[in-house]
């Protein structure tokens, strides 16, 4: 079976402008996004309390909005949690008193709503919540500085520029998403970001590293065209890995369980926009930097020559004619 | 035809250690090496809790001004107006000619500052001993809970120093919420006993002294534990302050009630003894964690060093007073910092949706690479389930936890593994179209494809480790299975296979039929 003919080139580069407009605009909403509705952090970077609890019936949750309307705890705000029986309560505030918590207390206030069993509570203090927060950053940040190193180690710097332009553009956009479904911004979405960066590079890289194959072999000298090839060449490949792990994580998403819910979201609309990007996006950043082919053959041929004449030196030495 | 070759002998080692080591962990035997699974999978109990190092400086201090108070009395000194205050003691010597016994006594206490103004001291600890009280109230605290959870019965509770504050405990298999609560009080419970002298002077003032005015008089007034009514006023400066209690025992009285045994050590023992001599017709407050237990009068000096709390406990509690005082007292109150509670039923249903996920997800994978490429992905697939065994194996080895994530990251691991064989059939295909032979073929789609995939390898692998070393608990546990999948992937997806193609090399030339071999006409 076959997906896309191997010896089709199609011209990506030819229309890498619309495709670099649509993605403008998309990484441009969600910006916007971003600065006006926000994203929606969850107590891991905030602070705060969840409670779950599990009914033996249907979850009560206007007779559980009623009662702590009359507590301190009033501005709680209650869902229904994966289904009809469950529900979560989020609660600004954490409790620093090891032996009566939130949890208990909460044990004590919703007696009168009907048998349920308290499933989780997460407390987390502003002390915490501001060292999760700066380590998530610093995981982040941390990450951009490792590729951007590694890639111009192993290629350009045009390369690593471009690449990193397309990893800013997949989190952006998948940042955006998160914020237009109002997902909850906890560790596991974090992780889930830092994954697609993995993974979106993961993309980048192997068509860059036909595009690196191509400027040394091929014949034309034009970048447009080795880039054509060379996307053209990677197609089939970046779909069927895309696809292959699209399908792991639907069924993440659809069987996950409600827990693992946002981390799969992220991760689904990362998988689309990152094989998007390393398609579409990444090589026209090349193009767009001016990558020059005979600049780089030049380079790499006087590299090669230089090792030549070291080579012919030592084998002389060697034979002892010098 | 090379059968037995070097790659193909090395693929079988992994699947034979694979398989060996999964086992354990598959079976869920008793003996050997297995995953052990994360808090949120098998339920249970993680606080981080932040102990108030300033309350161990504090007592200190207050220790110091029991100390002056004892040897003052011991020797016949006469002092006055011994009071503390957060950072300091002072106090005033009345009898010029006693000053070098003050500061010969002074001498022997370690980390002291005293400065003397005329008659009148002021004490205060230096700033290294301040560090050294507040490193040591974290360490004694992390010791101290670790023995009331190890009293309690918790299998493998879990008690850790995390930072220079603070302590990371993790309690698995909690079954209930009321079985989650009472180790929660047992944690956090000071079980500071302190027997205190009643200032039998003022005692008919209680009820109408301040306490500031009560500061004064260097008492402080405490409440009754059963009656917040009751009120006594002692002496602020202990007798005892607790850290001399050896033992403590649940036994009861002639009502049947259950009461607290303590034993002090010698020490302990020698200043009780010499105070209940003194203070004979005087009472002396059983004090625990600031309420008064009881206030029994001295009828005669107590020797033998042990007493005895009553005032209602339940048999339950008692029970736990007694753990916590046999323990010892926290040195420092402890607050929560963070907390995650998962019982164990929500666990075994996060387990069902992964394992859920994992399977359907694997099958998904697993058909779709036979029928695009037939026995070039019946190959693959052998390495894809080796790779599964294998990361299974080594976090068994490693004593790893598998946490919700982790599940997640072995889900994702499926999905990014094939690539490398997707990767390498790509480049066969495209060099076989090329008119290449079936040999030459394979051998150059694997260099070529070499190159890209270690690329995309090492990158992965950086984020992996930075998620590692910037991520919490259950991220820790995500990075960790993507980082052994990653690598293992090189043993099996690259060397694997590739041993494999070049044991079937020659029958692969011989049978012609490229679509049965690489889906490709």
């Amino acid at each position: 079976m076959e997906i896309f003919k191997s010896n089709k080139i199609y011209n990506f580069m030819g229309s890498r402008l619309p495709f670099l407009g649509l993605s403008s605009l998309l990484v441009i909403a969600s910006i916007v996004l971003l600065f006006t509705k926000g994203l929606n952090f969850g107590i891991d970077f905030e602070g705060g309390t969840i409670v779950q609890a599990k009914y033996e019936q249907k979850a009560p949750i206007n007779d559980i909005r009623n009662i702590l309307k009359d507590t301190k705890y009033n501005n709680a705000s209650i869902t229904e949690f994966g289904s009809p029986d469950e529900v979560v309560i989020r609660i600004t505030g954490s409790s620093s008193n090891i032996a009566n918590d939130i949890g208990d207390e909460m044990h004590q206030i919703l007696k009168p709503t009907g048998d349920f069993e308290i499933r989780r509570v997460d407390i987390v203090g502003p002390k915490v919540g501001g060292e999760l927060r700066e380590k998530g950053i610093m995981a982040l940040a941390l990450s951009l500085i490792v590729i951007l190193a590694y890639v111009s180690f192993r290629f350009e710097w045009r390369f690593a520029v471009a690449s990193i332009l397309a990893l800013a553009h997949d989190i952006i956009i998948a940042m955006g998403a998160i914020s237009l479904f109002s997902i909850e911004v906890n560790l596991d979405i974090l992780a889930a970001i830092l994954t697609i960066l993995g993974y979106s590079l993961n993309d980048t890289i192997i068509v860059f590293d036909r595009i690196r194959e191509g400027v040394q072999t091929s014949k034309e000298s034009i970048l447009e065209k080795v880039v054509n090839e060379s996307v053209s060449k990677t197609l089939s490949r970046t779909t069927l890995t895309s696809l292959t792990t699209f399908f792991v994580v639907v069924t993440l998403y659809l069987f996950g369980g409600e827990i693992i819910n946002g981390f799969a979201f992220t991760m689904l609309v990362g998988v689309i926009v990152g094989t998007y990007s390393s398609i579409f996006i990444a090589a026209s950043f090349l193009v767009q930097l001016k990558f020059s082919i005979d600049d780089f053959r030049t380079k790499e041929a006087n590299k090669l020559k230089r090792q030549k004449e070291k080579d012919k030196m030592r084998a002389m030495y060697e034979q002892g004619t010098m | 035809m090379k059968i037995f070759n070097y790659r193909l002998v090395i693929f079988a080692l992994s699947i034979i250690f694979g398989v060996v080591f999964a086992i354990p962990s598959f079976l869920q035997t008793d003996s050997g090496k297995k995953i052990s699974l994360g808090l949120d999978l098998q339920g249970g109990l993680h606080m981080r809790l932040g102990v108030n190092t300033h309350e161990a400086v504090i007592s200190k201090i207050k220790t110091i001004a029991t100390t002056v108070k004892y040897y003052a009395d011991d020797e016949d000194l006469l002092i006055d107006g011994l009071s503390i205050d957060d950072e300091s003691v002072n106090f005033t010597v009345l009898d010029k000619d006693e000053i070098p016994k003050m500061d010969e006594m002074l001498k022997q206490i370690k980390g002291l500052e005293v400065s003397k103004n005329d008659l009148s001291y002021t004490l205060i600890l230096t700033a290294d001993d301040i560090e050294k009280t507040k490193d040591s109230a974290v360490s004694q605290a992390v010791e101290t809970i670790r023995n009331r959870l190890d009293q309690f019965g918790l299998a493998e509770p879990s008690v850790v120093r995390q930072g220079a504050t603070d302590i990371v405990v993790e309690l698995p298999g909690i079954k209930t919420q009321a079985e989650e609560k009472a180790a929660r009080e047992l944690i956090s419970k000071p079980a500071k006993l302190e027997l205190m002298e009643v200032d039998e002077e003022r005692a008919d003032q209680v009820y109408t002294l301040t306490r500031s005015q009560a500061s004064e008089y260097g008492d402080i007034i405490l409440e009754d534990t059963n009656d917040a009514n009751r009120k006594y006023l002692v002496k602020e400066i202990p007798i005892l302050n607790g850290s001399q209690v050896i033992d403590a025992q649940v036994a009861f009285d002639q009502g049947n009630q259950p009461i607290i045994n303590f034993t002090l050590n010698s020490t302990g023992a020698r200043i009780f003894g010499d105070f209940t001599g003194r203070s004979v017709g005087k009472r002396l407050a059983v004090v625990l964690d600031g309420k008064v237990y009881s206030a029994p009068n001295i009828r005669e000096r107590i020797g033998g060093g042990s007493g005895q709390i009553s005032g209602g406990f339940s048999t339950l509690e008692a029970g736990n007073v007694a753990i916590a005082l046999r323990s010892g007292a926290l040195p420092a109150s402890v607050n929560l910092l963070e907390k995650r509670s998962v019982g164990p039923s929500l666990g075994a249903d996060s387990i069902k949706a992964s394992t859920i996920a994992l399977v359907s997800g694997f099958l998904i994978v697993f058909v779709f690479m036979i029928v695009y490429y037939r026995r070039a992905g019946v190959i693959a697939n052998i390495a894809l389930i080796t790779n599964i065994f294998i990361i299974i194996s080594v976090m068994a080895m490693f004593g790893a936890t598998l946490t919700l994530p982790g599940m997640a990251g072995i889900v994702l691991t499926v999905g990014m593994a094939v690539d490398a064989n997707v990767i390498i059939s790509e480049r066969i295909r495209e060099l076989l179209k090329a008119g290449n032979s079936v040999a030459k073929s394979i051998e150059d789609g694997y260099s070529n494809a070499m190159r890209a995939i270690l690329d995309a390898n090492v990158t992965t692998l950086l984020v992996a480790v930075i998620l590692y070393a910037y991520g919490t608990g259950p991220i820790k546990g995500f990075a960790v299975t993507i980082s052994i999948g990653i690598l293992a992937s090189m043993l099996t997806a690259i060397l694997g296979t590739h041993g494999i193609y070049e044991a079937l090399q020659g029958k692969i030339s011989k049978d012609k039929d490229l679509k049965k071999w690489f889906g490709v006409s």
